[in-house]
């Protein structure tokens, strides 16, 4: 009887619970190379327009202008970002993958860890056009230093502070040149009677959080991995820069503690957008949401999002985008190397520039996202001159998440009325760092 | 009753003895096979769905199983039970997060499956006389259970937004309970929604099993204990709990493995943004697996849960096992 019983637990046991880490080998994923014989390429697309099926509008005219030049054939599959690395874990760990998909930048030198992705090699860069053709700073972003890229940039992206102009001139206030004017700009342009918050943040997304923390303590002039690429996340120049930002919503009160509920990006836009707040920081692909909600293009303006006065870098950005990868095993290596020359030609470039407010990454283009000279200036200017790359070391995708998430629920902390002191953050900052070195 | 049936010679009923004149019979070998070859297809789904995975899955918690061998992960490095002490040391965040998760959870499943009995049981007693409108209660109270897990939990998201969800709308707006508007998705009352989710989602389960129970027991039991003075709460006691306790032994069973397991709740009620308070130990280990791209380690974690799992669901069955026999 007893043995029985033991036998039932097991068993009832093993169906309550499956095991995590078999998630990995989810079998929803059909998608593969093809076969052998046909001329047809898989294509994952990431999440660039308004939605998904605004990609897809988007992108099918432009993919049967490739197939109609070269006869090859392109499935298109556009991902949403939630979706988006773990279609790639899955991919990678069963090697039935698309031929071709595209990556957020910051995880190339992470992905190029796995060794699933094409080596760009001297012949693959020649076959796609050169590496001379990109612009240097968007080309770094493709691999770890050192290494031939395991991805190419196709749409670049740097972040702004979008303020209200009619806002700041109702306030006789001029677009700020550092962080403690955006601050006291900030803090006059809340006025709770009206429901008017000086900023929106999407303190509740991790992937925004992080960016942040690498910008404010890059402008600190610290790093979070050293040259062997071992976490310091623990720093003072980080902890410091976090700090600095959790203090918009803690110290500064200029922003709305709900935000720390707004896990994606597309909120806080949404809320500058919809009036409710002065100023927004984002990346130049704010541009279509903000118009879709209404604000005519002239309403508002751009500036490099601001540093502290004397700050060690003037870095306003890091070097956001997409990048474009070829999976190593895939069975159509030269109609892939083809279809990444297509996508990164300067007349495709042009045509995809617009509709997914994308900076150039071809050397000499100009750019497309916008009629308003003085933002695509601006923008221009963070892109190639005050941005800096995340770090290019395999554990950036697990910096991303574990720091992120660390200030998730500082944020959360904060909003739900805790404080949140130099210790807090470390600690928190301590524990990411901890489980970026329990997986290396 | 059962036992004269199957004292009865089978070729005394006239359409055995023709079944068998043309049945199976005739053919010995495939008489003994037969059972086995109808097993055998549940057998290798068995396998293959459950069986195989969890191999692997254990296999792969003693392996250094990161993105630097996710593409060849046969070959990944042996680890021993290294991944098994990063997951144990609690003065390690990694073994302090999923200790704090393993402590929310304990909490959340218990008060979870509590309450959800509870209500199953409160909602089938007050449902078993028959009263116009019946059917509608019941059908309205399956409602949860039958809904697509994801669109009923982000509608609780939804509503449970601080600035624009309807719970606040209604508990501070419209019946002025409160002065500020509280987060329910984050701080300490993330637990709270939690539980208040799950218990949605989960007690029409504990009715429906409960209303099946209640209908089984027989009703002139009722009538003589009415008869001999019993109240109605005296015959819930004395009569449909015991009546019940089989069913009760697999449905608090069930129910507590479910939430333990639960991984839908918290992954669609938070998100990405899940704050510690909701941090449910599957949801740990989703995170610690896929965010990091540490498979062994989160292998581990899955391991642990699942020997925790074992011990629990063995000791009840042992214990309750015992107290049947002695009953």
């Amino acid at each position: 009887m007893r043995l029985r019983s033991l036998v039932a637990a097991a068993a009832v046991s093993a169906l309550g619970i499956s095991l995590a880490a078999c998630g990995g080998s989810d079998s929803g994923d059909s998608s593969n190379g093809g076969s052998s014989g046909d001329q047809t390429l898989t294509y994952w697309a990431s999440n660039q327009g308004t939605s998904l099926d605004n990609d897809k509008q988007v992108l099918t005219p432009v993919l049967q202008k490739f197939t109609q030049d070269t006869g090859i054939k392109v499935n298109l599959e556009v991902i949403g970002w939630n979706d988006l690395q773990t279609r790639i874990q899955t991919a990678t760990t069963s090697g039935q993958g698309p031929d071709v998909l595209n990556i957020g930048n910051t995880w190339a030198a992470s992905l190029q860890a796995t060794g699933a992705f094409l080596p760009f090699d001297n012949d693959a860069m020649t076959a796609i056009g050169g590496k001379d053709k990109f612009v240097p700073t968007a080309l770094a972003t493709g691999g770890k230093e050192g290494e031939d890229p395991t991805s190419v940039p196709l749409y670049g992206l740097a972040y702004g502070l979008y303020y209200n102009k009619a806002m700041f001139a109702a306030a006789g206030l001029q677009p700020p040149k550092t962080w403690e004017e955006m601050v006291t700009d900030a803090q006059k342009l809340t006025i709770p009677a009206k429901k008017q918050w000086g900023m929106a943040l999407a303190a509740g997304s991790y992937t925004e959080n992080v960016h942040f923390a690498f910008i404010n303590a890059s402008q600190n002039g610290a790093d979070w991995f050293d040259k062997d690429g071992k976490p310091t996340f623990t720093g003072d120049g980080n902890v410091q820069g976090v700090l600095r930002y959790l203090d918009l919503m803690q110290k500064d009160k200029v922003a709305n503690p709900s935000n720390a509920q707004y896990d994606n990006g597309t909120k806080s836009v949404n809320d500058f957008a919809t009036k409710k707040v002065a100023m927004v920081i984002n990346q130049n692909n704010a541009d279509s949401s903000i118009v879709a909600n209404g604000m005519k293009a002239g309403e508002y303006g751009v500036v490099p999002f601001p540093a502290p006065a004397g700050a060690a870098q003037p870095v306003a950005s890091h070097v956001a985008g997409i990048n474009l990868s070829i999976f190593k095993n895939t069975k159509h290596k030269d109609a892939a190397l083809k279809f990444v020359k297509y996508m990164t030609d300067e007349a495709t470039q042009t045509t995809l520039g617009k509709p997914f407010s994308s900076l150039p990454v071809l050397k000499d283009a100009k750019p497309v996202f916008t009629t308003d000279a003085a933002e695509a200036a601006t923008f221009s200017d963070v892109y190639n001159t005050k941005s800096k790359p995340l770090p290019l070391v395999p554990a950036e995708d697990q910096f991303e998440s574990t720091v992120g998430k660390a200030m998730n629920g500082l944020f959360g902390k904060i909003a739900t009325g805790g404080t949140v002191t130099a210790d807090d953050v470390k600690a928190a900052l301590k524990s990411a760092q901890d489980q970026v070195a329990a997986s290396s | 009753m059962s036992v004269a049936t199957e004292q009865v010679p089978a070729e005394a009923v006239p359409g055995v003895r023709a079944a068998k004149k043309r049945g199976p019979d005739h053919r010995p070998g495939l008489s003994r096979k037969l059972p086995y070859l109808l097993l055998a297809p549940a057998v290798l789904l068995e396998l293959l769905i459950h069986i195989i995975p969890m191999l692997v899955g254990i296999w792969m918690s003693f392996v250094k199983l990161t993105k630097f061998f996710i593409a060849n992960w046969s070959a990944a490095p042996w680890a021993g039970l290294n991944n098994y002490r990063v997951a144990v040391d609690i003065h390690n965040s990694v073994g302090e997060g999923l200790l704090k998760s393993f402590g929310v959870t304990v909490a959340f499943s218990l008060i979870t499956v509590i309450l959800s009995w509870c209500l199953g049981m409160a909602a089938a007693v007050a449902l078993q006389p028959p009263f116009k409108g019946r059917s509608a209660i019941r059908t309205l109270f399956l409602v949860p259970y039958a809904l697509p897990a994801y669109a009923g939990i982000l509608t609780w998201n939804f509503m449970l937004q601080r600035d624009t969800g309807a719970v606040n709308h209604v508990l501070v707006d419209n019946l002025g309970l409160m002065s500020d508007r509280p987060f329910w998705l984050l701080g300490g009352n993330a637990l709270t929604s939690l539980i208040t989710v799950a218990l949605w989602r989960l007690w029409p389960f504990a009715f429906l099993t409960l209303m099946a129970g209640l209908q089984s027991i027989p009703r002139d039991v009722y009538e003589a204990a009415s008869v001999d003075g019993a109240g109605s709460v005296r015959q819930w006691r004395n009569i449909t709990l015991p009546s019940l306790r089989p069913v009760n032994l697999v449905l608090v069973l069930v129910l507590f493995l479910w939430t333990f397991s639960d991984f839908n709740t918290p992954y669609v009620l938070f998100g990405t943004a899940q704050p510690p308070a909701g941090d449910l130990i599957t949801f740990h280990i989703y995170n610690a697996s896929f965010l990091t791209w540490n498979f062994g380690s989160g292998a581990a974690m899955s391991v642990l849960l699942l020997i925790f799992l074992m011990i629990v669901t063995g000791a009840y069955l042992i214990v309750t096992g015992r107290r049947s026999r002695r009953a």
